[in-house]
């Protein structure tokens, strides 16, 4: 006999559990306003990444389209896999002295892990993360790129 | 009046004054063919777009939405995808059942249409042997998928292929017992009387709890009949292989999905036929107001939406519960539901005989 | 196409499972002897991610070397970097700040949470329910979320310096670990219903996989997968780290050890980490996030060890330095590399249907175990 109310036990609770779970997803079913879809590419003009997202490195420029950038390479030594180059030129000064300047700023975005440590040594603030993230392109020459825009120089007092 | 059964009766009327009988007949075979080939294919267009919608709501996301409004072109795109592949066929397989599996399985399929009642007066075919001759034809779609097993010369889909066998075979018997339920009640296998003798309520209601419980052990048969989740192992991208169906690919595949939609239509209708009451409106015992109301609603619309509301559950079955494995699968079967519906079966013999029904 | 099935010389069947397979968490190539249909022996072969990330870090700075390991046991990244920052630390002698430990707690919890969130979906989905997926990635978004404000990235992130935290919180943190938190403990119940108390999942997890504590010793087991056989082994209550000792937790043990004690271990982790950062969010002291340190940074000479417990299990990052400025050689335990060589004795004589119940308890994240 206590075969049988154990059969009828296990019964009872396998459907119970069984229905429990529907009744989960059969709320769901009949809620569509749960959906917690993005429609991405329909929405790019309301969509707003955080701020501290790490799409790619710019160079910041200025409305007078000047840079703070003073070709110190901290950013090069600290990328750990090669990501940053810094090709640098020497500029008379007008008191005849030569002085440091960054000729290009070279980026492979191919290479960059986003992992923000040339960010941080920069000691002029001058790089920053943007927050782009559509990076797709048919060909791979584009993501090569340089930072500095042309006929840009650094900011007086900057140094 | 504007309803089915008149259409096709005034057609007919038509068609013998135009033609001599034998070839009213034939035209009218054809016309038939043709319909039922026309509503399988809508069929499967439209129940795997149903199914993809039904799994997305569940899980909190859209479905297909790009591919035409609200993306209901989403299934003709795949199925143009379909028919653009390779259908090649694995060189040492033995050619002739490889090519007919899938025809063996929509055949089965096509032949069950015929004693279904779509609507008032509308059946292909009204024989006294109705319930008998589904479960009979139902059970030869095992052939079909024994022999895409065995033919495609693959270790691994027949292994595939005698699961799944197994599995239709003991679940059969299940459901056998379940329709058998009913028919007692009834008296009668013919499918037309089955439905006309549900005028005054659903069989579910009227036989009460072992009819509930018989409705509960089909539903559950025939989810596993038709290899449905949560019995569908044979045939789970997470296990070894493809199940019956690897070696298949194009054209022959999507038979062979098409296949299992249909007879997941199939399955539903004989279930809404037999427990619901089919094309019978909502009747409820002598309240003639009530039921003149209820009529109103066109037969043929009360057929559809009852197999569609028992396809919306077996699909909501899919989409919430996981696997079960081959071994439970068959102790589900032969350890509880078949006892409980030979009891079940027992208990509904009685209630038949002394009269204890509505 | 002549089909050659490679057999033993006792007939019986060697099959491959993966690499390129949809269940097995990553690329793990997994050589099978089948006896009809139970298994006779497992044989696993890995290596198919073998990025060499201990080489790589040789040539790398302290400050620099931390970014791979994000990408090692990338479920549980924060906990990685947290490990290397440790070590380092341990060798130069640096004081953290305590803002920057309770930081680092807060953030690591937040990142044990995830990672079994996405345990408890692909698991689910493994064994054939595909809805829990979508649920357990909607409570995850929240914390990628968070993530993402704060730290600036969602898997990978590279939050932790040698000395304290890269930046300092994002104003909205408190309100939305908060948030977080509500919500969560209002699904948790969900997860319950849906598939705990399953009579399906039940059957396919109660007995399969059985791991004695003395296996689990023997193999080398830790985390969760040897909490689910009764073996004590949490790093935060046996060896506190941070600021563990402070934190009042549970370590949660079952001693069935079978497939669903560890499952139930881990819903309950999730539980316990959700109280640990209740304790600490609305305690996070004022001061540095960061402390100070050279600007190159160069370890002693000698051998430094540190272990914490990470999602997965035991992490140990062992690192030999010469005096110089970059590592001479380092070494991580992982925990994935111990759990995994306890799958040949866990899933013997158990059928195929069972090797996707065991794998997804045992929670592998193939690229921990390649590095």
């Amino acid at each position: 006999m206590s075969f049988l109310s154990n059969y009828i036990k296990e019964v009872y609770g396998a459907v119970k559990s069984l229905l429990t779970g529907m009744k989960l997803t059969g709320y769901y079913f009949t809620h569509p306003k749960e959906n917690i879809t993005e429609e991405y590419p329909d929405n790019r003009a309301t969509l707003k990444m955080a701020d501290r997202f790490r799409g790619e490195v710019v160079l910041m420029h200025d409305e007078q389209n000047e840079h703070a950038c003073t070709g110190c390479s901290a950013c090069e030594l600290a990328c750990p896999n090669g990501t940053i180059k810094i090709i640098n030129k020497f500029d008379i000064t007008p008191e005849g002295k030569k002085k440091k300047a960054i000729d290009a700023f070279v980026y492979h975005l191919e290479l960059c892990t986003m992992c923000n440590l040339c960010i941080v040594a920069c000691p002029t603030d001058a790089i920053k993360m943007a927050q782009t993230f559509e990076h797709s392109v048919y060909d791979r020459r584009l993501l090569t790129k340089q930072l500095n825009k042309a006929g840009s120089k650094i900011r007086e007092g900057v140094e | 009046m504007l309803s089915i059964a008149n259409i096709l009766n005034s057609f007919d009327v038509w068609l013998n004054k135009l033609l001599n009988p034998t070839l009213v007949m034939l035209v009218e075979m054809a016309l038939i063919a043709i319909f039922a080939i026309a509503l399988f294919a809508v069929l499967g267009l439209v129940l795997v777009y149903l199914e993809r919608k039904v799994s997305a709501l569940i899980q909190i996301r859209k479905g297909p939405n790009r591919v035409g409004p609200f993306g209901i072109f989403q299934t003709t795109a795949d199925t143009v995808k379909l028919i653009m592949k390779e259908s090649f066929m694995p060189d040492s397989a033995d050619k002739f059942l490889y090519k007919t599996a899938p025809f063996v399985v929509m055949i089965t399929a096509m032949l069950l249409l015929a004693p279904l009642p779509f609507a008032e007066g509308v059946q292909i075919w009204n024989i006294n042997i109705g319930v008998f001759f589904i479960t009979a034809v139902s059970s030869l779609s095992v052939i079909g998928i024994l022999m895409a097993g065995w033919a495609s010369n693959n270790k691994y889909s027949l292994l595939g292929a005698m699961r799944s066998g197994a599995q239709i075979v003991s679940y059969e018997l299940s459901a056998g017992m379940a329709i058998l339920s009913i028919i007692v009640l009834t008296g009668s296998l013919n499918l037309q009387e089955i439905v006309l003798s549900q005028k005054d309520g659903w069989w579910i209601f009227k036989g009460h709890i072992p009819a509930i419980i018989a409705f509960v052990i089909y539903i559950i048969a025939v989810t596993a009949e038709t290899n449905r989740a949560p019995f569908d192992l044979a045939e789970a991208e997470s296990e070894l292989t493809g199940g019956f169906h690897t070696e298949y690919a194009g054209m022959r595949f999507a038979l062979f999905f098409l296949a299992e939609y249909i007879n997941i239509f199939i399955v539903c209708a004989i279930g809404a036929t037999l427990f619901l009451g089919g094309w019978m409106p909502f009747h409820i015992g002598n309240w003639q107001a009530f039921n003149h109301v209820m009529d109103f609603i066109p037969s043929s619309i009360w057929f559809f939406g009852k197999t569609f509301g028992l396809i919306l559950l077996i699909m909501w079955f899919r989409w919430t519960f996981p696997r079960l494995r081959i071994d439970q699968l068959l102790n589900l079967e032969w350890k509880y539901l078949l006892p409980i519906s030979m009891f079940n079966l027992l208990v509904m013999t009685l209630i038949a005989i002394k009269g204890w029904h509505f | 196409m002549h089909q050659e099935i490679k057999t033993t010389p006792s007939g019986d069947m060697v099959i491959n499972v993966g690499p390129q397979h949809p269940s097995t968490h990553g690329v793990l190539h997994l050589l099978i002897t089948l006896n009809g249909e139970t298994i006779v022996n497992l044989d696993p072969n890995i290596g198919y991610i073998h990025r060499s990330i201990e080489k790589m870090c040789e040539s790398l700075s302290y400050r620099q070397f931390i970014y791979t390991t994000s990408r090692m046991d990338y479920l549980s990244s924060h906990m990685n970097n947290h490990a290397c920052a440790l070590t380092v630390e341990k060798g130069l002698q640096i004081e953290v700040p305590e803002r920057a430990e309770v930081i680092r707690v807060i953030i690591s919890e937040l990142t044990r949470l995830a990672s079994h969130q996405l345990w408890w979906g692909s698991m689910a989905m493994d064994l054939g329910a595909l809805s829990p997926f979508f649920y357990a990635f909607r409570e995850r978004e929240m914390i990628t979320d968070i993530m993402e404000e704060t730290c600036g990235a969602r898997l990978t992130m590279n939050y932790v310096v040698p000395g304290g935290v890269m930046m300092d919180l994002h104003p909205d943190f408190q309100k939305k670990v908060k948030a977080f938190i509500v919500q969560f403990k209002s699904k948790i119940g969900e997860y319950h219903d849906l598939v705990t108390g399953n009579i399906i999942f039940q059957n396919r997890t109660k007995g399969i996989g059985m791991l004695s504590k003395e296996d689990a010793i023997s193999y080398g087991v830790t985390g969760p997968a040897a909490r689910g056989s009764g073996l004590s082994c949490d790093i935060r209550k046996l060896y506190p780290y941070a600021t563990y000792q402070k934190l009042q937790f549970n370590e949660i043990l079952e001693t069935a050890g079978d497939s669903f004690a560890r499952y139930m271990v881990r819903m309950r982790e999730m539980e316990e980490s959700v109280s640990i950062i209740e304790q600490l969010i609305d305690n996070i002291p004022e001061g540095e996030f960061q402390a100070k340190t050279k600007a190159v940074l160069k370890l002693p000479k000698g051998e430094f060890y540190t272990r914490i417990e990470t999602a997965r299990g035991e992490l140990g990052v062992y690192l030999v330095s010469e005096g110089g400025t970059t590592p001479y050689r380092i070494k991580f335990r992982s925990p994935g590399f111990s759990n995994l060589s306890a799958l040949n004795h866990m899933i013997k004589g158990h059928k195929m249907g069972d090797l996707v119940a065991v794998m997804g308890t045992l929670d592998l994240v193939i690229p921990d175990i390649d590095r």
